[in-house]
């Protein structure tokens, strides 16, 4: 029972945190939304007694993400900063996205009962052995592929060579 | 114990909220953030699917847990990329409003 409301309340700060995020006309609290929305995430995470994922969620998106985000906020600041405008057909985004909502929340209410679940815990030792075993292939891939993003992001943002 | 069935909810509402975020922002960067709340709507199900156990013992491994690892990796990767392409829009265009990105209408 406990489980449950401490889910419910992290929940609730997480719809709230989110619906910030796509809401907000100033866009530094939009960024600020999205750091609390993805720490909640990582409490919903301890909820699931996935003790590594939290701390992955709150070193990689909490720490790094967010602040990349900042960054980029500040370098491409302009005169519309503190008050953004949105699409003008922003409500048919809405009707989409409340059918996409509406949709697969149907789906799940037709495919799980709404029953208590037990909740396996998954160690960092269990994962360990599963990401090294199984898995060790796409590890090494995932390495690849940040390495790759790693160079194109610095060819991508470079100046020219011409304009100083 | 948390039925699967709510944080599944939890999940779908987050995507939806992220999804209205990517299609009614104009600003580049808003749009990346809005995907960032889809990955970790997709991450919250997946690895609710491997935790929550039905009793049958059918998600009795981690894959569950390893896929949002990687899922997490690959989001650090794409927003370090999309972000070094933003600012280089935005050196030539002075803005990050996706509808002004037209270089390629004729």
């Amino acid at each position: 029972m406990m489980h449950f409301i401490v889910f419910i309340l992290i929940s609730i700060v997480l719809l709230g945190c989110s619906l910030g995020v796509v809401l907000s006309k100033n866009i530094i609290h939009a960024a600020l939304s999205l750091l609390i929305a993805l720490l909640s995430v990582s409490g919903i995470y301890l909820v699931l007694l996935t003790e590594f994922l939290a701390v992955v969620q709150l070193l990689i998106y909490g720490g790094a993400i967010v602040i990349v985000i900042l960054f980029a906020l500040m370098l491409t600041r302009n005169d519309d900063y503190p008050r953004i405008s949105n699409h003008k057909l922003w409500p048919i985004a809405g009707v989409i996205a409340i059918s996409v909502m509406v949709t697969l929340s149907a789906a799940y209410y037709k495919t799980y009962p709404i029953q208590p679940d037990m909740i396996q815990e998954a160690t960092v030792q269990e994962l360990g052995t599963s990401l090294f075993t199984t898995w060790a292939i796409p590890f090494e891939l995932a390495s690849l592929v940040l390495l790759v993003a790693l160079i194109g992001a610095i060819v991508i943002a470079r100046s020219d060579k011409g304009d100083n | 114990m948390v039925p699967l069935f709510y944080i599944n909810i939890l999940s779908v509402l987050l995507f939806g909220i992220g999804l209205y975020g990517v299609l009614s922002r104009r600003s580049a960067i808003l749009i990346i953030m809005a995907i960032e709340l889809m990955l970790n709507a997709v991450n919250i199900n997946f690895v609710a699917a491997a935790a929550v156990h039905e009793g049958s013992g059918m998600f009795s491994n981690f894959d569950g847990h390893i896929i949002a690892i990687f899922i997490i990796t690959i989001a650090a990767a794409e927003v370090g990329l999309a972000l070094a392409l933003v600012l280089r829009i935005f050196k030539n265009k002075s803005s990050v409003n996706v509808d002004e990105f037209d270089l390629m209408r004729w």
